[in-house]
């Protein structure tokens, strides 16, 4: 049972999905996904002990070994994310019933679950598997799935926006596809073991190249990476509270995941960061979509858009960290890439409790929120501070080590423009808690107040609290990731 | 009982009193009840906390652990304590004055209100009581965000901007400058725990030790040295308790207590003597000092001036600190408290006034000594005590401050201390002056409601009187506090 | 290697340029699902010219040794066409919802129809 933990991690969710189907009764069928995510969790829980007992693991699908077939491979990068993406899938699945019951009819439900898991199997796949085609192909079955999660947004603009993020993505992920092909062509191999061992021996080649610029485009492309990110602002603000919830917190991670398992593992830093002028790259792109990103969501009058907006910079800082390239620099980004997790995951599912009694979130909908729904306004308030990178937060962890990294290479401005680029985080979560506390409510917004209900509150209050208590009692995240930092650039996967 | 069990219920009780007032929220009396027996129990506790630490007792306590490195913990050193003593026993007085203060003026959302009050204190507490500088800055961070609410308590346009200044400026320095200039300590010196005689390696390149000085100076936005005092000015639409407790005695206490502690404590006084940024920095601070007088004397509205004022005097102290010399560490710590005492009499007074005789401007104080003769004596002995002259503690605290211009020779940093003082007398002085000797002015712009002004509700005055007694005691007993900054120098 | 005899990979670029350009300049959603398509055959045609050996015939063991393509990029492509196909097919769907509620398919109509709300901060204003 044990030695199959791998594949089990991804046909879980994988089965899952269309005896979703079966099923039809929305609460039975939320019942069955949120067993199946929880599962999910409970095998990436083990997946981690094993692999921070016992080292990497690694699992060939159906017998083939590993030239021939499928190799998933699980070291303590590929666990932590696994362990990242399954807990925030559980935490966000918990709230779902019943904001989704609030925004879907009946028959869709079940078909919102079946994508749900659809997409959250394509997401640990990505992650498990050590096959780059094996990328490809969980990447288009997320993707996919995510499209159509979009689209089942309630606004007509859902459509709209799940049309251009089909397009972006499609293009995103049909350059993966070029790079791998070309990767194929000069090694003759798909495993990013052997990947990893071949390329070096390559020298400068121009199809190398070649295939390192397609696939690095085409994560940036999923990352959102600025000035890639023009996708995610709409795809954010009109999916449903649950999906944009749900992807927050795991998608972009997955896409990082990505960028640091090509750029770090099978390219190989000393490729990518040494020859290549990737470093200034990834810094600059990193700080400019930090700066931008965070203007831009200042003005925004939607928060879920403002919160999407938030989201391309954080984005930006954990691509820094990459950029700098250092031990300390990558352990920064894989803290940071679980701290934002908890704090997106948390607050756009206290804004899907808004939601759900307001039916919107516009800053309007905020006024008088302090007194009509302290816990929900309690939670985006502690969320928020946690994106500032308050002290006793998460937020505030991670910031340090990347402070502290750029410091360390005596990169002094880099060190200022990120803690100004927080202050901007300020500067919008600010509105929202001066119209929360300090104004009175007014209008239409008045109407259908009350607070959250359980079901959404729990699930927020738990990814809030979990912002909390990382934020103090930082051992676990610090020791696997430092473990898996130190292991990503000590050899190969 | 031990002292680090002192210790943990020093900055246990105001987390534990908020809990109490948000549970007793409906109940007024009850609530504010809750508040002066929770303000009383702190200072008896940090009182009892006297004695042991001047004996030299270590009093520490560690809580937890955050990073590797990076602890919450907490070390009571005797100018903590005196910090720790001056902002109790003035929660206690600023309590009672609150009280008269916020039902006489009918202020809502109350309960939020000491609430925040009572975390604020905590978070003071913990201040004071650090052990290093990352256990201060989460603290100092703290401070800053339970003070915003009440700055921006009354909720008005003019409140909100008030408070977006205030939050802009406090994070943004804090995070800007303060939090760098902690990381780059920490990777200079590796480590963060205050360390009498400083924590930095002789021989540390100079122009780094300039850079963190600067970031450090700058960075605590609370010491409100220019140009980072605009928030002090901004907070001033806060209800007056909290301008009087916070304003005048813990955020910007808080904030010149961290210099004073930076200085004295990560680089100590040697090495401060031979960084070339402090020359730089003690004209800023001089320069601060001089430009916020002169500013203070153009104010027309009262607490503004009073703000100003403050500013100016938070310069006395960053610039003691900076002299690096035994006589300005002395007189920085003591002006810390002389300040304090004097200050929050003067806003105590303008709250008095406006609950009062609702007014805010100075030129309506003509005269208005026949009506409030308690306010505006309290008003006099406190402009006083600012000022530094006798019979008021502020005489000392001056007094030490010119020594320590004179110890390190800097004659003309003497000359501008002398000018700042009487630009103080000019600023301060008259208001009292004109209250008690000017004409029956008030009386013009409406006869009736000038018989109708009487001294302020019976908490207010009471609470005002303690503190302006404060000040005249301070001179006659400073002793309690010099003994506790000669063991911390 | 004279560039004639490469000519397969640059009907392979011909055809990316061709499917992007149309997926960028076409408003008409059809015809940017059009575009997607040429887009995605033309990375099909290079995978399938990867995997050929010159002289080689179908990879079948017969026990005979003899010359054979390489199977596995075919085989991968197998793979990357069905998604294809997927992928169209929701774009198809996504296009006909897109028609039903704002009674075009024309990227021109639909912002004209967003626009006009400045502040809210629909899609492309």
């Amino acid at each position: 049972m044990l030695t199959h933990l791998p594949i089990l991690q991804v046909i879980l969710p994988l089965m899952a999905a269309p005896s979703c189907l079966v099923l039809r009764r929305a609460g039975l069928v939320w019942l069955f996904a949120f067993a199946a995510s929880l599962s999910a969790l409970a095998v990436s829980a083990l997946l981690l002990q094993q692999v921070l007992a016992n080292g990497p693991i690694s699992y060939a699908l159906g017998g083939w070994q590993a030239p021939w077939g499928i190799e998933y491979r699980i070291d303590l990068l590929n666990a932590w994310v696994l362990l990242i993406v399954s807990g925030l899938s559980s935490a966000v699945l918990a709230a779902a019933h019943t904001s989704i019951a609030s925004e879907l009819d009946g028959g869709r439900q079940t078909l919102f679950y079946t994508l749900y898991l659809l997409c959250f199997a394509g997401l640990l796949g990505i992650v498990a598997t050590g096959d780059v085609f094996n990328v490809f192909v969980f990447l288009e079955i997320s993707s996919l799935s995510t499209y159509a999660l979009i689209a089942l947004g309630r606004d007509r603009r859902a459509l709209w926006a799940a049309f251009q993020y089909l397009i972006m993505g499609t293009i995103g992920a049909t350059f993966i596809l070029i790079g791998i092909g070309f990767l194929y062509m000069m090694t003759g191999t798909l495993n990013m073991e052997d990947l990893a061992a071949r390329l070096p021996t390559l020298g400068n080649s121009a199809a190398v190249l070649a295939a390192f610029a397609f696939i690095f485009v085409g994560i940036c492309l999923k990352l959102a990476l600025f000035p890639l990110h023009q996708w995610l602002p709409n795809a954010y603000s009109y999916a449903p509270s649950i999906v944009t919830a749900f992807l927050a917190a795991t998608a972009t991670k997955v896409a990082l995941y990505l960028l640091l398992r090509f750029t770090v593992t099978v390219f190989g830093v000393e490729f990518s960061l040494a020859r290549l002028p990737l470093e200034s790259l990834l810094i600059g792109l990193g700080l400019v979509g930090v700066f931008v990103a965070s203007t831009v969501a200042i003005y925004q009058v939607d928060i879920k858009r403002m919160f999407a907006y938030s989201s391309v910079a954080q984005v930006g800082y954990m691509v820094v960290g990459v950029g700098i390239g250092t031990a300390a620099a990558l352990q920064a980004t894989l803290l940071h890439l679980f701290n934002h997790a908890l704090m997106k995951g948390g607050l756009f599912l206290a804004l899907a409790g808004l939601v759900y009694r307001t039916g919107a979130c516009r800053i309007e909908h905020f006024r008088g929120l302090g007194t009509a729904m302290p816990w929900t306004m309690a939670a985006i308030v502690v969320g928020g501070i946690s994106l500032i990178g308050m002290p006793l937060t998460v937020g505030f962890v991670s910031k340090w080590y990347l402070i502290a990294a750029a410091l360390d290479r005596d990169l002094w401005w880099l060190a200022v423009l990120v803690v100004l680029g927080s202050l901007l985080a300020v500067a919008y979560i600010w509105r929202l808690v001066e119209a929360g506390y300090f104004r009175e409510a007014t209008g239409s917004a008045v109407a259908a107040r009350g607070e959250a209900p359980v079901g959404l509150l729990l699930p927020t209050w738990l990814l809030i609290g979990a912002n909390l208590y990382f934020g103090i009692d930082t051992r676990l995240p610090v020791a696997v990731t430092a473990a898996a930092s130190q292991f990503l650039l000590g050899g190969g996967p | 009982m031990s002292g680090s069990t002192l210790l943990q219920l020093a900055l246990l009780i105001p987390p534990l009193a908020l809990a109490g007032i948000q549970l007793t929220g409906r109940w007024e009396n009850l609530r504010e009840a809750v508040s002066l027996v929770a303000a009383t129990g702190l200072f008896a506790v940090v009182v009892s906390l006297y004695q042991p630490v001047l004996d030299g007792g270590a009093i520490a306590s560690h809580w937890l652990e955050l990073l590797p490195g990076l602890a919450i913990a907490f070390r009571i050193e005797p100018l903590g304590l005196l910090f720790a003593l001056v902002a109790s026993f003035l929660w206690i007085v600023t309590t009672l004055y609150a009280i008269g203060y916020m039902r006489g003026h009918g202020e809502r959302n109350q309960t939020r209100f000491f609430s925040l009050f009572a975390l604020s204190i905590g978070a003071v507490m913990g201040i004071a009581f650090a052990e290093n500088l990352f256990t201060l800055f989460v603290f100092y961070e703290i401070l800053t965000l339970c003070t915003y609410p009440l700055v921006t308590h009354a909720g008005t346009d003019k409140a909100r901007r008030g408070g977006r200044v205030y939050l802009g400026v406090l994070l943004g320095t804090s995070v800007g400058f303060f939090l760098l200039a902690i990381i780059g300590t920490w990777l200079l010196a590796g480590t963060l725990d205050f360390k009498s005689g400083g924590i930095f390696a002789p021989g540390t390149d100079p122009a780094l030790l300039s850079l963190l000085l600067v970031l450090f100076v700058f960075g605590v936005g609370k010491a409100a040295i220019m140009p980072f005092h605009r928030w002090l000015p901004a907070a001033m639409v806060a209800p007056t308790p909290v301008s009087a407790l916070l304003h005048a005695v813990a955020v910007v206490k808080a904030g010149v207590f961290v210099v004073l502690k930076v200085c004295l404590l990560i680089f100590g006084l040697d090495m401060l003597k031979t960084i070339p940024a402090t020359g730089w920095l003690l004209y800023l601070a001089g320069a601060s000092i001089l430009f916020a007088s002169i500013v203070a004397l153009r104010q027309q509205n009262l607490k503004k001036r009073l703000a100003y004022s403050t500013v100016s005097q938070l310069g006395y102290i960053t610039l003691g600190a900076l002299l690096a010399t035994g006589a300005g560490m002395t007189g920085s710590a003591l002006h810390i408290v002389m300040h304090a005492f004097g200050k929050i009499t003067l806003f105590f007074c303008a709250g008095a006034i406006l609950v009062a005789a609702h007014k805010t401007e100075i030129w309506e104080l003509r005269g208005i000594g026949r009506q409030m003769p308690i306010t505006m004596g309290a008003f006099l002995v406190a402009s006083l005590c600012i000022i530094g002259i006798p019979p008021t503690g502020g005489t000392w605290s001056k007094w030490y401050l010119m020594l320590g211009t004179f110890e390190a020779q800097q004659w003309l940093l003497m000359g501008l201390l002398m000018v700042s003082s009487l630009l103080s007398i000019a600023y301060l002085l008259p208001i009292p002056l004109r209250a008690f000797l000017g004409g029956e002015r008030p009386l013009e712009d409406g006869a009736g409601e000038a018989v109708a002004i009487g001294e302020a509700p019976l908490p207010s005055v009471i609470a005002l009187s303690i503190t302006a007694a404060g000040c005249v005691y301070l001179l006659l007993f400073p002793d309690t506090f010099y003994r506790l900054i000669a063991a911390g120098i | 290697m004279p560039l004639a005899s490469l000519y397969n990979y640059w009907i392979v670029i011909g055809l990316m340029m061709i499917g992007l350009y149309m997926v960028i300049a076409q408003g008409n959603l059809i015809k940017k699902i059009i575009g997607l398509n040429i887009f995605q055959t033309s990375v099909f045609i290079f995978y399938i010219s990867v995997g050929k050996v010159e002289g080689g015939s179908a990879p079948i063991l017969d026990g005979g040794e003899h010359l054979y393509s390489n199977p596995l990029p075919h085989v991968l492509i197998l793979t990357a066409i069905v998604v294809g196909i997927a992928t169209t097919s929701l774009a198809l769907a996504l296009a006909i919802r897109i028609k039903r509620s704002y009674g075009s398919v024309e990227e021109r109509d639909i912002r004209a129809q967003e626009c006009p709300r400045p502040g809210e901060g629909g899609p492309e204003c």
